[in-house]
């Protein structure tokens, strides 16, 4: 797997001008004896390198391990005081998982395909709402600053205090939702329900675009205050509108910076769990079932601890492929645009 | 609001953008005001119909919230595990982003790209183990892991480690090296660069990564909810305790979604220059 290679970012053009300055006398100095510290510590980027590494193999490469091993073992609540001694299973985690026709299997692959409807819908949406919401706030106008901090305000609430106000909204009886729809819009008949049955679909939708937007927004603005003022400046020149300026600059020279928000949010929106799980509790209604909360249930509720991670590995599984096919499309996408 | 510039947007733009920007900013501030007027009502507001403005404010939910539920201990765990994963993070991260930032060294692919990785995993992968590892270190050693905010402070590490030493990358690389080897010119080792001129110079990007980091662990739900027990437990988990068997209060549920939210909102707005900068660094890369 490659990282993505680094699109340009705000950093640089918002890093103070004194430091500019400032390293200045820094290259003159230069010219002076060389000190020889940098090459007798070989072993110093190692040295720097050791609390990061000892607690990646502490929290991460470790337990990553151990689920694995776990997956192939019969782990039941029997069996959480010492998982060692757990029986072997085999393979009978993995085919539970991906036997479709049993109920095990038959959940899971529901689950798989609602979050699949679900991250594209969300990611498609905050993508949306980002863009629109950047582009729109790229010239300055009265309230800029205030709208712009204002936008921010649900990426910064912490999400069990938003999506428990959003829990109180969805509310059948004395919820703002069905106050608005049922008692002033005088839309339907009974009034609905929003945190069980098929609309919780809908409701998870909802909240889970606003708390994801804002973070495109701010990927977006970056990414628009790279783009040079020339082109705009040649572009109005040459007759062209604010809205075909806006097609034929503004969106091609974000595609780099799309390429990895439309990544970033895919994984965050199919990873959620605490957006489900203070909007529901711990088992989300069937049409809602994230595969997050969907695991954590059979682990944690039916105690199949076995059976959770297997789920698990093949989660891991199938974000890496996704991820990997996803890079190798972007990057070739891009080299062949840049011939 | 007459723009200098000679290529003023014509008027469909700006019509589209205010009615766009408008409908937006309600969407954006709807649980806001939801949040901040129920929490001002009285109970038989909130238990009954939705209505727009109160038929009396009180600020009687405000006194509830702390005696209703031990509030003041959940605030205190959460700031306990989330200030110290924050630290923890970002001090180990400094060392780290520094090495990858200013040295080549074998394995330094590996260790970017891992690092890089783990943040694509759901939370889940290594809660269940780190679950299981905590209750057999128990058992076996009596180290109290399981439910102590220690154990709850390294699964936080999961997450917030990796974008520590991620967005400090980005950050450090943007310190220009002529600092570091003047100060080792200078007679500083290379530790005393470090912590005499990269860190000041970096102080804005270590700032904006201990707010996120702080909010990311102020707001993490999913360990929490598995790792904790009655004395440990964090705001997250605590907030619903505000639900009875017969009665939900949701005006102080509210009161409290209020309490606290402010101090991490008020930070982040406040810093929100340094952040925006730090974390389209780190995720734009």
């Amino acid at each position: 797997m490659t990282p993505p290679t680094p699109a340009p970012t705000a950093v640089g053009a918002q890093a103070p001008p004194e430091r500019a300055e400032r390293a200045e006398p820094a290259r003159a100095r230069r010219r002076g004896p060389r000190a020889p510290g940098r090459i007798r510590h070989a072993s110093l980027p190692y040295l720097l390198l050791l609390p990061a590494l000892a607690l990646e193999l502490l929290i991460h490469l470790v337990p990553m391990v151990i689920g694995a091993v776990m997956s192939f073992k019969t782990l039941t609540q029997f069996y959480i005081r010492d998982w060692s001694t757990a029986p072997w299973a085999g393979l009978d985690n993995y085919k539970l998982s991906v036997d479709f026709s049993a109920p095990v299997g038959k959940d899971l692959l529901d689950s798989f395909v609602t979050t699949c409807l679900f991250t594209v819908a969300s990611v498609a949406l905050c993508w949306l709402l980002g863009t629109a919401a950047a582009v729109f706030t790229q010239e300055s106008f009265r309230g800029r600053g205030l709208l712009r901090a204002l936008f921010l305000v649900p990426y910064a609430l912490p999400v069990y205090a938003a999506v428990i106000t959003w829990a109180f909204m969805f509310q059948r009886d004395n919820g703002l939702v069905n106050h608005v729809l049922h008692d002033q819009l005088g839309l339907g008949g009974d009034r609905a329900f929003w945190l069980i049955g098929d609309n919780s679909f809908y409701a998870l939708l909802t909240v889970s675009v606003w708390k994801g937007w804002p973070f495109a927004f701010l990927i977006v603005t970056a990414g628009l205050q790279n783009i040079p003022k020339e082109l705009y400046e040649a572009a109005a020149i040459d007759g062209a509108g604010v809205w075909q300026q806006i097609r034929r600059i503004t969106l091609p020279s974000l595609r780099p910076v799309n390429q990895v928000l439309v990544l970033v949010l895919f994984l965050w929106t199919f990873n959620d769990f605490n957006t489900p799980y203070v909007l529901f509790g711990r088992s989300a209604p069937k049409a809602a079932d994230l595969i997050s909360i969907h695991i954590y249930q059979s682990s944690f509720v039916t105690w199949n601890f076995g059976t959770g991670a297997a789920m698990s590995v093949l989660l891991v599984l199938f974000l890496l492929v996704v991820t990997g096919v996803y890079l190798l499309l972007t990057s070739r996408g891009r080299k062949s645009a840049n011939v | 609001m007459s723009s200098p510039s000679p290529t003023a947007p014509p008027r469909s733009f700006v019509r589209s953008r205010r009615i766009f920007l408008t409908l937006l900013t309600g969407f954006v501030l709807l649980p806001v005001y939801v949040m901040a007027s129920s929490s001002l009502k009285p109970l038989e507001d909130v238990s009954g119909r939705f209505r727009w403005l109160p038929s009396g404010l009180t600020v009687r939910p405000y006194l509830d919230i702390w005696k209703t539920v031990p509030l003041a201990k959940y605030f205190v765990n959460s700031l306990i595990v989330a200030g110290s994963a924050t630290v923890l993070s970002v001090v180990v991260a400094i060392f780290a982003a520094y090495a990858v930032s200013r040295y080549r060294f074998r394995g330094k692919r590996v260790f970017t790209v891992t690092v890089l990785s783990t943040q694509m995993f759901p939370g889940i992968l290594f809660l269940l183990p780190l679950f299981l590892i905590f209750v057999n270190v128990g058992n076996t050693t009596g180290v109290a892991l399981y439910g102590s905010r220690g154990g709850l402070i390294l699964t936080y590490l999961t997450f917030s480690l990796p974008f520590s030493i991620w967005m400090l990358i980005g950050y450090l690389d943007s310190v220009p090296r002529d600092l570091d080897e003047a100060a080792m010119v200078d007679g500083c080792g290379p530790l005393g660069a470090l912590f005499r001129v990269v860190v000041p110079a970096a102080v804005p990007g270590i700032v904006a990564v201990a707010v996120y980091a702080f909010m990311t662990a102020w707001g993490e739900v999913l360990f929490a909810s598995v790792m904790t027990n009655d004395t440990t437990r964090t705001l997250a988990v605590g907030l619903q305790g505000y639900a009875t068997q017969n009665d939900v209060y949701w005006n102080q549920v509210m009161a409290a979604s209020l309490v606290v939210s402010v101090p991490v909102v008020a930070g982040f707005l406040l810093l929100q220059r340094y952040l925006v900068a730090g974390l389209t660094a780190g995720a734009v890369k």
